[in-house]
């Protein structure tokens, strides 16, 4: 797999977007609207021409300021998925998909379960499927790198669910660069193994999401991250709680219904430490030594294990943690939110 | 009860409306439907009908063939100098066609500005079926052109884009893309400038004279007609009229046949970044 080289400089209206990243697997790229995310797709597509430096696939360079290199958009190896997907409305969705298609796009229909729409216009589908027949136009070509532009946005919430799991499996299992962008930190940790904060056109923090919420560089990143996303296998459980088993055979419980496998979602100002093992209402602990404390403003940042808690300065110096200390961090069945991930 | 500022409107309303009814009205109610079609069939009439499809066809052949892609050109690339082209390709909507004649004739004619080098390779245009077609091209070209500038600006960037991305280069882009999401605005911008180009006249009238079965269109023939046989010229008006009315339908029906909505501007969908 050829990486995405990228090394940009462009001036956008309000700020200079500067931004160094190699993308190799699935990375996500997220930030606050207008952070000048979208343009970073739109440069590498070729669409919007950057100011300086270079974007390269492997040792290609697509653009290359020096050189003078700025290769056209129809003749890099990409596939762009639009933000409102963009399908081509006066073409069937099998045409839509043919539009750039390197051979034959039955077993692309077939694989995105679109087989059956391929004769109708985009205009008859839904959001979802619509998504589906986008990234299946993006894929025909064979692409050397796909580019997602908020992939998720145009979704409501309950579709939206369903097509993130969907998303995660594929993007997993293409075999080429991804880059997502997303104003969602969760959509960003569901989908992506390795996450950049994109704020006013500078990457302030690259990182695994685990590595994001335990230690954030910023204020900002600590806000914008939010919660804990731990991945792991649902099954249902006795009092119609469900139990998750994740990766490292810890088990925790949620008031959350699902079954297969799910993305725990707990805020790290809902889980409290310990020295010991509470007697008190909540349900799950996670038993471990501290791998890390980062103050952020009035707060700190444990993270233990899988798992980061935020807690008052205050209460971190009252228990006189240190890490490597041995610790118990609780959370509540209730404040363990689950989404699916297949 | 009706206030009198809402009769006031309806009586404006009313006297607008019976004004371009009337003179339409006599015009159909001075002649038979069959004397109408049998002047038609006169000498006269013939040619001029001729002489008309023959100049307007291709006239309109040249505004789509150069218009169509000027018109992508100017809706499509922002460049210096946009706005005074924009002004320049509207400017004979509001030309005096007898400065539009006369315009022709300073640059085409026998001793204009390009007549000695027609000249040089035997070429003459005044009074010809070409200076016909010269004026009709200048006077109807605006009336595709403008719009098809605005049918090209009303297709969604994103999707040329798409097709860019997808490998299609500029030329695939146009004709895959740009071209069939704009052929509503376009057949309607084409319908318009075709009827304003059939009924040119005072251009052509200076610039081409009026011969008949040469350069003497219909709108020519009709004036040509008053005092010699009022019933032909009649006649010929309301041919005229029954293919404007006709034109004027296909344009407000055609946009309602080949009009896509655009998908991707769903009003659902949240603004995302930048």
């Amino acid at each position: 797999m050829d990486a995405l080289h990228l090394d940009l400089a462009h001036t956008l209206r309000s700020f200079r977007l500067e931004l160094a990243l190699d993308v190799d697997g699935v990375v996500g790229l997220a930030g606050p609207s207008g952070a000048g995310k979208s343009t970073v797709l739109r440069t590498i597509a070729g669409l919007v021409r950057p100011d300086a430096r270079r974007i390269a696939l492997g040792e290609r360079a697509w653009f290359d300021a020096d050189a003078r290199v700025n290769v056209p958009p129809e003749q890099r190896s990409v596939g762009l998925v639009f933000q409102d997907y963009a399908l081509f409305p006066h073409l069937t969705v099998a045409e839509n998909v043919g539009f750039g298609a390197a051979r034959t796009i039955q077993p692309l229909l077939a694989r995105f379960g679109i087989e059956s729409l391929a004769h109708l216009k985009p205009g008859e589908l839904s959001g979802g499927e619509r998504q589906r027949v986008a990234l299946a136009r993006a894929l025909a070509r064979d692409p050397g790198v796909l580019l997602l532009d908020e992939p998720l946005a145009a979704l409501d919430a309950h579709t939206r669910a369903r097509v993130r799991g969907e998303l995660r499996g594929i993007l997993a299992g293409l075999g080429i660069p991804a880059l997502v962008v997303t104003h969602s930190f969760e959509d960003a940790a569901a989908l992506t193994d390795r996450i950049g904060v994109l704020v006013d056109g500078r990457l302030v923090q690259v990182g695994t999401a685990a590595e994001l919420v335990a230690s954030p560089t910023t204020p900002f990143v600590a806000d914008f991250t939010g919660a804990n996303l731990l991945r792991g296998r649902a099954r249902s459980a006795s009092d119609g709680l469900t139990e998750v088993v994740l990766s490292d055979g810890t088990v925790i419980v949620s008031t959350d219904y699902l079954s297969g496998q799910v993305g725990a979602v707990i805020h790290p100002w809902e889980v409290g430490i310990a020295r010991a093992m509470p007697l008190d209402s909540m349900q799950n602990h996670v038993q471990g030594a501290i791998e890390s404390i980062v103050p952020v403003a009035n707060r700190v940042r444990v993270r233990v294990g899988p798992l980061t808690a935020e807690i008052t300065a205050e209460s971190a110096a009252r228990l006189d943690l240190a890490a490597g200390d041995e610790v118990v961090a609780s959370f509540k069945a209730s404040g363990t939110r689950l989404i699916p991930l297949s | 009860m009706k206030r009198p500022f809402d009769i006031a409107l309806a009586v404006a309303a009313g006297l607008l409306l019976a004004f371009i009814l009337l003179p339409l009205l006599a015009l159909f109610l001075r002649i038979s439907p069959a004397d109408l079609f049998g002047q038609l069939g006169s000498g006269v009439a013939l040619d001029a009908l001729l002489v008309s499809l023959k100049t307007s066809a291709i006239a309109h052949a040249v505004v789509l063939v150069v218009g169509t892609p000027a018109a992508y050109l100017v809706a499509s690339r922002r460049f210096p100098g946009r706005a005074v082209v924009l002004t320049l390709i509207e400017l004979p909507l509001v030309l005096p066609p007898a400065v539009a004649g006369i315009a022709l004739l300073a640059a085409f004619g026998r001793s204009g500005l390009l007549g000695g080098t027609l000249n040089a390779v035997g070429v003459s245009i005044p009074f010809t079926q070409a200076a016909v077609v010269l004026a009709v091209v200048f006077v109807s070209s605006p009336f595709y052109v403008r719009l098809a500038i605005a049918s090209f600006e009303a297709v969604d960037p994103a999707l040329v884009e798409a097709a860019r991305t997808l490998g299609a280069g500029p030329r695939r882009t146009f004709f895959r893309v740009a071209l069939p999401l704009a052929a509503g605005g376009l057949s309607a911008a084409s319908a318009l400038a075709f009827a304003r180009g059939l009924g040119e006249f005072g251009a052509t009238i200076m610039f081409a004279g009026s011969l008949r079965g040469v350069t003497q269109t219909l709108p020519l023939a009709i004036y040509a007609q008053l005092d010699l046989d009022f019933d032909v010229a009649l006649s010929l008006g309301a041919f005229l009229v029954l293919v404007s009315v006709a034109v004027l339908l296909a344009v407000k029906l055609l946009p309602s046949w080949t009009r896509f909505t655009s998908i991707s501007l769903t009003p659902s969908a949240p603004s995302g970044s930048s």
